[in-house]
């Protein structure tokens, strides 16, 4: 099974382009690849609980490991007490780590 | 690290426009501070990012002269960069693509960078570990 790092940098109130971005994360985790998706810019405004943030949730119950970069989380005054179920906030740097690992990287 | 790593970062945006030009110089920043070596290839509005004549200014609706302003230009940060990696004895090579920065008026570019085609970013690809395209919207 391959290893993919999803990087979203939209939010799914901008485009719904980024609900496709997560379903194609979703189904490949689905079939039992690992996959991180990582937020970050506006990315992380759906990690904040709110009726976008369920799309977030689903990731992670079906294995979907979900973080938030927590300087952008900063910039929009995001406590990480307010994350979404399952959402961790985590340093930019892990990019780099999985990039290093080989990941198979997308940006959207 | 048991074996020197490359990691390949490719950039559209160009400055002054999105978050994703600053988040694309914290990638490289953090890539040099765990001591990776850096290729970038920089296309389309991108090559203005290290254009040597960006210059601060002033800002009179805040009333406020240009060293007040403090107005970040990104080629500063690009030269941070570059020294970071110079200091760390990591190699960051910069390059733009060429027809994109005639194209925009925007050859001069700052000591460190070089220009290139999109056969330089072939070739990144080819011998990084991995590689990150960052597409404008």
């Amino acid at each position: 099974m391959a290893e993919y790092l999803f990087i979203a940098s939209r939010d799914p109130f901008e485009s719904e382009e980024v609900k496709h971005f997560y379903g194609l994360a979703l189904g490949l985790a689905q079939e039992s690849n690992t996959v991180t998706l990582f937020l970050v810019q506006n990315g992380v405004l759906p990690a904040r609980t709110s009726s976008r943030s369920k799309l977030l949730t689903n990731l992670v119950a079906n294995g979907v490991e979900v973080l938030a970069d927590d300087f952008s989380l900063r910039e929009r005054g995001i406590p990480t007490s307010r994350l979404a179920e399952g959402v961790k906030p985590a340093s930019l740097g892990v990019v780099i780590d999985q990039l290093a690992l080989g990941r198979k990287a997308l940006w959207n | 690290m048991p074996q020197q790593k490359t990691l390949t970062f490719s950039i559209t945006d160009p400055p002054y426009e999105n978050a994703r030009s600053t988040t694309a110089l914290r990638l490289i920043s953090l890539a040099i501070e765990r001591g990776y070596d850096v290729n970038v290839f920089a296309y389309e509005g991108a090559v203005a990012l290290p254009f040597a004549k960006q210059a601060p200014h002033a800002n009179a609706v805040h009333q406020r002269d240009a060293a007040e302003e403090n107005h970040p230009n990104p080629k500063d940060w690009i030269a941070a960069v570059l020294a970071e990696a110079a200091t760390r004895g990591r190699k960051l090579d910069w390059v733009n693509c060429g027809l994109c920065a005639d194209e925009r008026g925007v050859s001069e570019s700052i000591p460190g960078t070089r220009r290139g085609s999109p056969a330089d970013l072939l070739k990144f690809v080819e011998e990084s570990h991995n590689t990150l395209v960052i597409p404008t919207k």
